[in-house]
């Protein structure tokens, strides 16, 4: 049971390790946010997840589970945050950027000046 | 109705939390009750977003199914960003494409796009009205509709049941 909770373990360090290399090589801040939420995400789930299998004398199954729940709603509610402050501040996509239908319609709105801008908080 | 429902709900909530998370003896058990009972009044005032869970057999067991297509795609989405950056030519197309949902309650759109975030190649931008912005790692569909079908369908016939 140890050895398959190290197996774990070592397999979540893989991930949170390719999310640091997404970060290097992303060209802007949006696609490395991808990267940085996805894998760490799930880096972070297999960690804590091989640390019960290994050590459940000491740390309680039920606590993990509460852990994990946590990092799985918080972890993209953060990135959302980072994008949207990120898009609202102005920083460019990168030049391999396809479109952009957020800033479109800023555009649009500026124009019309009364937009239907609805703030949905999250 | 809402407001009671949203208060019951977060009781059990918080008192499973406590449970998981202490030893379990009786004057731990008080203790929960009584801190879980002051935390659902003290927030009676605020906004009873659980109140618009729905509490049939069908939600429940659209919400186990919602958990199990979640999880799955979470792998996928992991194993997908990790090719990415492995591969020497990082091969994305990347670009903001606009969505529309057809959720009308505000966890049952938080949770799409939370959901959206952590499933593959996506992450939700911004929300508003009807409409979720989402950044996408490689772009399949420029227009509402293919992105919509692509993006947010599968997720939100579960949860439209679950929360409408």
């Amino acid at each position: 049971m140890e050895l398959a909770g190290a197996i774990v373990t070592l397999l979540g360090s893989l991930f949170l390790f390719l999310g640091a290399l997404g970060l290097f090589r992303m060209p802007d801040i949006y696609n490395r946010m991808q990267a940085g939420t996805k894998a760490t995400t799930m880096g972070t789930l297999l960690f804590i997840a091989g640390l019960a299998m290994g050590f459940h004398e000491t740390i309680g199954a039920s606590k993990v589970i509460i852990i994990i729940l946590f990092v799985i709603f918080t972890n993209p509610l953060s990135s959302h945050a980072l994008a949207r402050a990120a898009h609202k501040a102005g920083i460019p996509l990168a030049k391999e950027t396809v479109k952009d239908d957020l800033a479109a319609d800023e555009e649009n709105e500026e124009g019309a000046m009364k937009g239907t801008q609805e703030g949905e908080e999250l | 109705m809402k407001k009671v429902k949203h208060a019951i709900l977060s009781f059990l909530g918080l008192m499973l939390i406590w449970v998981m998370l202490t030893p379990r003896d009786m004057q731990e058990i008080v203790a929960g009750l009584i801190v879980s009972a002051l935390v659902v009044l003290l927030t009676l005032g605020m906004e009873p977003v659980l109140g618009d869970v729905r509490l049939t057999p069908k939600s429940l067991w659209y919400g186990v199914l919602y958990v199990l297509v979640f999880l799955r795609e979470l792998l996928v989405s992991n194993l997908d960003v990790a090719r990415r950056v492995i591969d020497p030519k990082l091969p994305i197309k990347p670009g903001i494409v606009k969505v529309r949902t057809k959720l009308q309650s505000r966890i049952g759109r938080t949770l799409l796009a939370n959901s959206i975030t952590l499933t593959p190649g996506t992450l939700t931008a911004e929300i508003r009205g009807d409409y979720l912005y989402i950044h996408w790692i490689e772009i399949r569909h420029e227009d509402l509709e293919g992105a919509t079908r692509d993006i947010v369908q599968k997720f939100e016939k579960y949860l439209e049941v679950i929360f409408g």
